[in-house]
């Protein structure tokens, strides 16, 4: 490959390439993680294997891409630029989308994105409701991107930021211009990204470092895996960029290794930046030297952490430590360093090339730009969502994630991951925004969402978040260690039916004392999910302590299963699947539940035939008595 | 050294720049609560009792004294309301950890802590304390301080004592390579540090069992 000396030679390969592709029907793939898990590996290779065998060869590119965002339907094959989009494509579906689609250009109509609404087939993949709402600035390229090919990211004027700072404009000019744009870490604390590249580049100290924070940890949060997988190019752009500004010469990626694609595409990204000479000596002719190394954490989600990571990153154990210092003054190996999240970098040539004035054009007044979402739980459509800041959550759940699935009702939305807060209907007209989300007691985050219908139990979610963070402790300060774990017990009792008088008040106690006396972030919003569930839901909470019951059916200590004598016809089918042996009955006899046996496993309820819905959950207290003599079964 | 001027609880104190508050304040005869500081030891800002709250302008903020450096006119308040509710709480939570150990006593007298309330977790040291609620982790009389586990890193350089263990599974232990070779050398210098006094009898017990 040839070493590209300036950016006239940048622009001359991507002239190149663009003539090599030129009227190409272009198949793309989604071949990410997500897809892998559909078998998507298969569809590509039947792809490339077809072609070959339909004698296409040539006139035709297949790419391997990464997440487009919709990730339920994957894998998805995009045909460009038709833009025909088929939905959860099989091997055995290729030989016709190649003889058909690729080769006559006619659209195959089983194979299109069905409405759930309306039923209507959709042919065009920016038609679906879910991404029409969409804003894909950042994540928008994986579509045109080969996972692993630069010179498709080349051909989509990449690196041509990096060319442009280079070449006219100074680290302080950067500076200035991701200052102006407004942008703020996305990983969760909101800090403005520019005034960080400053503090950095003005601390006194040398070498100076810049890392990117590629340990995303939260539960159902996957932004920036499918950033780092599908455009790797994008985030090593943006360092470059950063690193220039902040005068860094050595760069760590630290990525967890629970992503072994994106540790992959990375390394290959690496590796090809190298080969033109994007990366090491003389970057672009500008004298300009770059560095960047790989790291893989070891798996513990405090590592997210800025301090803690950089503990990591040096070889001690991941704890973080007091701040300040900020690592912008003393960070790795005690030298100024810079953090920042994945899709923060991944911003940054995007500011660049079309400048602050249009970034600031999206968003609201404090938080600028679009943010990359992880939409999940009680939704028609879940997925990776990319909307400009300041849309209202309602637009999320309910046009982009098309509402609540099976005619339920919505509850509540947890946003920010494990230690984020959880938001009740009445406020879904709040804008995504830093600081109204801080104001509800919930935050930004990385961008986790999960939505709750109404068959969930908020006692039991919060429980479910804190038992998370108890094992994600450090255990380094008191507050987090022991103020998480007692909370936790108390939540415990409270769905086992155990609760007592004054709890509420005992949780709310304890949960102030970890968010204002915890060392790290972690601690301090530990208590957000059990605090913003007492806040919204304190009824619920009341319900367990003073009734025993809990009244969307879900704490197992609170409920019973029953199966409702007129409506069972003694089919057999949940006696014998009980896996407790809790059921007793025979042919032509109703069943009954014996409460003393039953695990409240729920598999009677699974798999009474729902023409019969002869099983219930009902809460504990009310448990009709069990008729005394068997009776037998009134057949319908 | 160049000198810094700050009020801690009304008085104003001088200290030298780079100084911690909770230096600052022991100089000045003002006691802050601590656990795990130490004058030969890296400040480590884990037991969190130092906690005092200081303002900036309009801005007021809770921070761990062992480790903020101190500003010219910053104004401290090492005993202000949030601080010692918070505090209790901490004790109260330390307590329920490791029921009555020496140093929690003497915090808890002055702090009015002498046991944990009612529905909270805690564990039983016979003769220590007698109410038992169902607990899921031993009790222990480690306070988790650290001080043992620098101060054998930092000060010694050997090592011979750490953590093992996140969150609440969080353990020190003496690890028996090393100490049976080191400890003997040293002196048990680490033993005197040990603000519940159950470091001699930890070691005692790790040695039975690595001489066994």
């Amino acid at each position: 490959m040839p070493i590209l000396n300036s950016a006239a030679d940048l622009e001359k390969l991507r002239q190149q390439i663009l003539d090599r592709d030129d009227r190409k029907r272009v198949v793309s793939v989604t071949n990410g993680t997500d897809g892998r898990t559909r078998n998507s590996e298969a569809v590509v290779q039947a792809f490339i294997n077809e072609i070959k065998k339909q004698g296409l060869a040539g006139k035709l590119i297949v790419k391997s891409t990464g997440c487009h965002g919709f990730c339920e339907k994957e894998p998805t094959a995009l045909i460009l630029p038709e833009e025909i989009c088929y939905v959860g494509v099989k091997p055995e579906d290729v030989p016709e989308i190649v003889s058909q689609t690729l080769a006559k250009g006619k659209v195959i109509k089983r194979l299109l994105y069905e409405d759930p609404v309306s039923g209507q087939r959709i042919t065009r993949e920016s038609e679906i409701p879910f991404y029409k709402s969409q804003n894909q600035t950042v994540l928008g390229n994986n579509r045109f991107l080969d996972m692993q090919k630069i010179d498709d990211y080349i051909a989509l004027s990449g690196y041509s930021a990096l060319a442009r700072v280079l070449s006219e404009m100074t680290p302080e000019q950067v500076i200035e211009e991701v200052k102006s744009s407004g942008l703020r870490g996305r990983g969760g604390a909101g800090f403005p990204t520019g005034m960080k590249w400053e503090f950095c580049h003005n601390a006194e100290g040398e070498p100076k470092y810049v890392i990117v924070n590629c340990d995303e940890g939260d539960p159902g949060a996957y932004m920036d895996r499918s950033l780092m997988e599908g455009n790797p190019h994008s985030v090593l752009e943006g360092l470059l960029i950063g690193s220039y500004a902040i005068g860094a010469q050595d760069g760590y990626i630290y990525v967890r290794a629970e992503y072994p694609l994106a540790v992959e595409n990375v390394d290959i990204a690496i590796r090809q930046a190298e080969e033109y000479g994007l990366l090491g000596q003389n970057i672009l002719g500008s004298g300009f030297n770059f560095k960047i190394t790989v790291h893989r954490g070891a798996g513990a989600f405090v590592c997210g952490e800025e301090t803690a990571l950089i503990a990591s990153l040096e070889g001690r154990i991941g704890e973080p430590r007091q701040r300040p210092p900020f690592p912008a003054t003393s960070g790795l190996w005690g030298k100024p360093t810079n953090i920042n999240n994945v899709e923060t970098w991944a911003n940054v040539p995007l500011i660049i090339n079309r400048g602050a004035k249009w970034f600031r054009s999206l968003g609201t007044e404090r938080s600028k730009g679009t943010k990359i979402f992880s939409l999940v739980g009680k939704l028609q459509n879940t997925g990776l969502v990319e909307a400009p800041m300041g849309m209202t959550l309602g637009d999320i759940v309910f046009n982009i994630g098309g509402g609540i699935p099976d005619g339920k009702k919505f509850k509540a939305i947890q946003t920010g991951g494990p230690s984020g807060g959880v938001i009740p209907e009445s406020l879904l007209n709040t804008p995504v925004d830093y600081e109204e989300l801080s104001k509800l007691g919930a935050i930004m985050g990385s961008g986790g969402m999960i939505v709750m219908d109404e068959d969930t139990c908020l006692v039991d979610v919060a429980r479910y978040f804190l038992n998370f963070l108890a094992g994600e402790s450090c255990g380094k300060c008191v507050p987090c260690r022991e103020g998480i774990y007692q909370m936790l017990k108390i939540l415990d009792r409270i769905c086992e039916g155990n609760g007592r008088e004054g709890d509420i008040e005992l949780l709310e106690e304890i949960g102030e004392t970890v968010r204002d006396f915890s060392l790290c972030a972690l601690g301090r919003t530990a208590p957000n999910p059990v605090l913003s569930t007492i806040r919204y839901f304190r009824d619920e909470y009341e319900v367990h302590i003073k009734e025993k019951r809990c009244p969307a059916l879900v704490c197992k200590e609170l409920i019973s299963y029953y199966i409702d004598p007129e409506k069972c016809q003694a089919c057999l089918i949940c006696l014998r699947d009980c896996p407790a042996e809790a059921i007793t009955g025979d042919k032509k006899i109703v069943h009954v539940i014996d409460q003393e046996k039953c695990t409240k496993c729920g598999t009677c309820l699974e798999v009474c035939p729902p023409r019969f819905g002869a099983v219930t959950k009902l809460d504990r207290v009310k448990v009709p008595e069990p008729v005394r003599q068997k009776r037998e079964v009134v057949r319908k | 050294m160049s000198k810094v001027t700050l009020i801690i609880n009304d008085t104003e104190v001088k200290a030298d720049k780079g100084a911690t508050i909770l230096e600052a304040a022991r100089v000045a005869g003002i006691d802050i609560p601590t656990l795990c500081s130490h004058e030969k030891l890296t400040p480590y800002g884990a037991c969190r009792l130092c906690t005092v709250e200081i303002t900036k302008g309009q801005r007021s903020q809770l921070v761990a004294s062992c480790v903020y450096l101190v500003e010219e006119g910053l104004i401290v308040n090492t005993e202000s309301e949030p601080v010692t509710k918070g505090r209790k709480m901490l004790l109260e939570l330390l307590w329920a950890h490791a029921p009555g150990v020496q140093a929690l006593r003497r915090y808890g007298t002055k702090y009015g802590i002498s046991a944990v309330r009612a529905g909270m977790d805690y564990g039983v040291i016979p003769g220590i304390s007698s109410t038992r609620t169902k607990f899921d982790i031993e009790p222990t009389f480690c306070v988790l301080c650290g001080l043992c586990v620098r101060y054998c890193a930092e000060v010694k350089r050997r090592n011979a004592i750490g953590f093992i263990g996140r969150g609440t599974e969080r353990e020190v232990v003496f690890l028996p390579e090393i100490a049976s070779e080191e400890c003997p050398l040293c002196g048990e210098e680490c033993y005197p540090l040990c603000p519940t006094g159950a470091l001699p009898l930890h070691h005692a017990l790790i040695k039975a069992e690595y001489s066994s």
